[in-house]
């Protein structure tokens, strides 16, 4: 008997300290601050040197060895920048193509998701399944039948052109789908029993409970679409259309050696609305929205 | 307010040979608050959904107020369900919350407003109106999910297990609550538990299910004395009652000994019978009395004003059937169901202190004996059929 408890308490002892391990181990603590360490530079360097050679004049950028502080400051970049390519046009553009693409992503890939995961209908896995086909083509594959098509229709140097070829959402869909079924089925039903519509329970009741991830999809989905830079530039001549990405390719090659302080300065104009759109919508995200809709 | 009837109803689940619910037919009346009961997986809660529109029925019917509801969605029934786990919308206050019915079937501001503080003061919400689900207790959650329910007004409530989430003292408070709420606002309501207290103190009348079939339906009383088979036998009262396989010796069932005699027109030419004694139908006899089973004391419990004594008999005839388990693990009391296959309850009054290993001597009280058939299971004598059982007499009154 007295064996026996002893051989359990020193299973207990072991399992316990193999949990402290686990959690407080100095090795994998230290491995841990480590590799956060190593992501922050992979991130922060490159950012950092951006900034700081748009602050660089043009002899500074280039020598050796590599100056990590601007010796003779100048805002002669953001100058270049912002006047020497037509810079309101492409942000005008660039805010138009966002903004309106954002929008309709979002709407398309919430009402898609709300109809794939909470109204019945027959085929709707099929459908689902479709939706997530498209996810698996590459962009680049569909870019030559659709520059052709959107070329016939006389859509170059257009919005429509360039957003509507653009405005497919499986990604939202899947998401969405996804979150709107964790919702706990109850609720739903309770929604229904209590004669919410369709309408007033994907806005009422869906929806709220999924505020976390729609914010995460609208973020990404307005990065992304900021950032897009293959079709605008297939679509776009010049800046009547040409989003940011485009204009800054521009700067690249007005003379024989790029200039790199105005590239890198635009660079960082064209980072700021993105960054500030984040940084508003990311405490939306961290929240769950879910407690105390079921049991306690 | 309205009648609620199940007329042969049936829902085959998928994949599922057996239906989850089978040919139901209950006649629920205006008003009437009807507990269903049993074990897990008997098909109770299906047939509350199927009520509420939220399942199908796949065979039969079911009416409310004579109109049959097939095809007509959950919305349009008028009935209120309160959920096992509440399903309050976390978005919304419990003010909202209530309130959310009344304002999608264009209830105005102004008197949804009204009828949630009545509500509210019913239950003692009115502190919480603004507050969230998140920011309530557990017995807070329940009451919210109650008003939902009362502001509506609805034909039928609809109450999957409510009272399951809360710890046992909010429990009792509650259920006293629900029953009385219930009596004074008149709704026909359906109430679904596993909890075989529950059934037995808040209902006018008792369904018992079983594997998706009907076994008994009537009043608690009529249930606890009178129950058609073994099944409703051994899943009301706690602890269960005594099952025993006897033989029939001349006109009398052998109980380990103990001699129980029997109507012949009840039993017919059986040679074997369940004999049924409930741990409260036992009298203390002295040593040597006739007609005594000696039991050898097993396990105490001792409650205070009375004890139950889980023993086996001294006696090589006989076999104890298990009773029923009503449902796993449950509240069931703990030697009920183990102790010994042979294994006996006996109530005890205070006067009464064996302790473990004394031998009692115990007789059964003859007119509370039941009598089950030993191959069906079904009780002997008994005139009425399974389903023409009498309906909830103080219903009129």
């Amino acid at each position: 008997m007295s064996t026996m408890t002893k051989r359990i308490r020193a299973r207990r002892t072991e399992v316990h300290n193999a949990e402290a391990m686990s959690h407080s181990g100095p090795a994998l603590k230290t491995f841990g601050y480590l590799a956060m360490v190593i992501t922050l530079l992979v991130v922060a360097v490159p950012l950092f040197w951006v900034v700081v050679t748009s602050f660089k004049q043009r002899p500074d950028i280039f020598t050796q060895p590599a100056e990590w502080w601007p010796k003779h400051p100048t805002t002669d970049g953001y100058h270049n920048a912002v006047f020497g390519i037509p810079f309101g046009s492409y942000l005008r553009n660039s805010l138009i193509i966002t903004g309106v693409l954002s929008a309709t992503k979002i709407v398309l890939g919430v009402l898609s998701a709300y109809a794939l995961s909470l109204l019945r209908f027959p085929g709707r896995n099929l459908v689902f399944i479709v939706v997530i086909a498209a996810l698996m083509v590459p962009n680049q594959i569909t870019v030559i039948s659709n520059y052709a098509l959107v070329s016939q229709l006389g859509w170059r140097n257009t919005f429509q052109g360039i957003i509507i070829p653009l405005a497919g959402v499986a990604f939202g869909t899947f998401l969405m789908r996804n979150q709107f079924l964790s919702i706990p089925t109850e609720i739903i039903e309770a929604a229904r029993l209590d004669g919410a519509g369709p309408l007033k329970l994907l806005w009422r009741v869906a929806l709220p409970m999924s505020w976390p991830t729609l914010v995460a999809f609208s973020i990404i989905t307005i990065v992304n679409e900021w950032n897009e830079y293959l079709w605008p530039f297939l679509m776009s001549d010049d800046s009547r259309t040409g989003t940011l990405p485009v204009g800054l390719t521009l700067l690249q090659t007005t003379d024989g050696i790029t200039n790199w302080g105005p590239v890198m300065a635009a660079t960082v104009l064209a980072m700021l609305p993105v960054l500030i759109v984040f940084l508003v919508l990311q405490r939306h995200m961290i929240k769950g929205l879910t407690a105390g809709a079921v049991k306690g | 307010m309205a009648s609620v009837y199940f007329d042969e109803a049936s829902r085959l689940h998928k994949g599922n040979d057996h239906p989850s619910v089978d040919a139901l037919t209950l006649d629920i009346q205006d008003g009437e608050f009807l507990v269903l009961v049993g074990p897990s997986g008997c098909g109770k809660s299906t047939t509350l959904r199927m009520l509420a529109g939220l399942e199908p029925v796949d065979r039969g019917r079911i009416l409310i107020n004579g109109h049959d509801q097939a095809g007509v969605r959950p919305r349009d029934r008028d009935i209120a369900m309160v959920f096992q786990s509440y399903a309050l919308y976390p978005n919304m206050s419990a003010a909202d919350n209530m309130g959310f019915a009344l304002r999608n079937s264009g209830v105005s501001k102004d008197e949804t407003a009204r009828r949630v503080h009545e509500a509210a003061k019913i239950l003692e919400l009115e502190q919480m109106l603004n507050r969230r689900p998140g920011q309530m207790s557990g017995g807070q959650r329940q009451r919210v999910a109650m008003g939902r329910a009362i502001v509506r007004d609805p034909k039928v409530f609809c109450m999957d297990e409510p009272l399951s989430n809360l710890d046992a003292k909010l429990r009792v408070s509650t259920r006293a609550q629900i029953a009385a709420l219930q009596r004074r606002l008149e709704v026909t309501t359906v109430y679904v538990t596993h909890d075989q207290v529950e059934a037995m103190t808040m209902g006018h009348r008792v369904a018992v299910l079983r594997d998706g079939v009907l076994q008994q339906v009537a009043t608690p009383e009529e249930l606890y004395r009178r129950p058609v088979n073994t099944f409703v036998a051994g899943f009301i009262g706690s602890p269960a009652i005594n099952l025993v396989r006897c033989d029939v010796r001349g006109g009398a069932a052998d109980l380990y000994g103990a001699s129980v005699p029997l109507e012949r027109s009840a039993v017919g030419d059986a040679d074997s019978v369940q004999v049924g004694v409930r741990p409260e139908s036992w009298t203390v006899a002295s040593a040597g009395a006739p007609g005594a089973l000696r039991l050898t004391v097993d396990i105490v419990e001792s409650l205070g004003s009375e004890s139950f004594v889980y023993g086996h008999p001294d006696h090589p005839t006989g076999t104890a059937v298990p009773a029923v388990d009503p449902v796993d693990g449950g509240d069931q009391t703990p030697g009920a169901a183990g102790a010994e296959s042979a294994g006996l309850t006996v109530r005890l009054g205070r006067e009464h202190r064996p302790s473990v290993g004394d031998v009692l001597h115990v007789v059964p009280l003859p007119q509370e004996v039941l009598l089950f058939d030993s191959e069906s299971g079904e009780r002997l004598g008994s005139s009425s059929g399974t389903h023409g059982a009498s309906r909830a007499d103080f219903l009129q009154k």
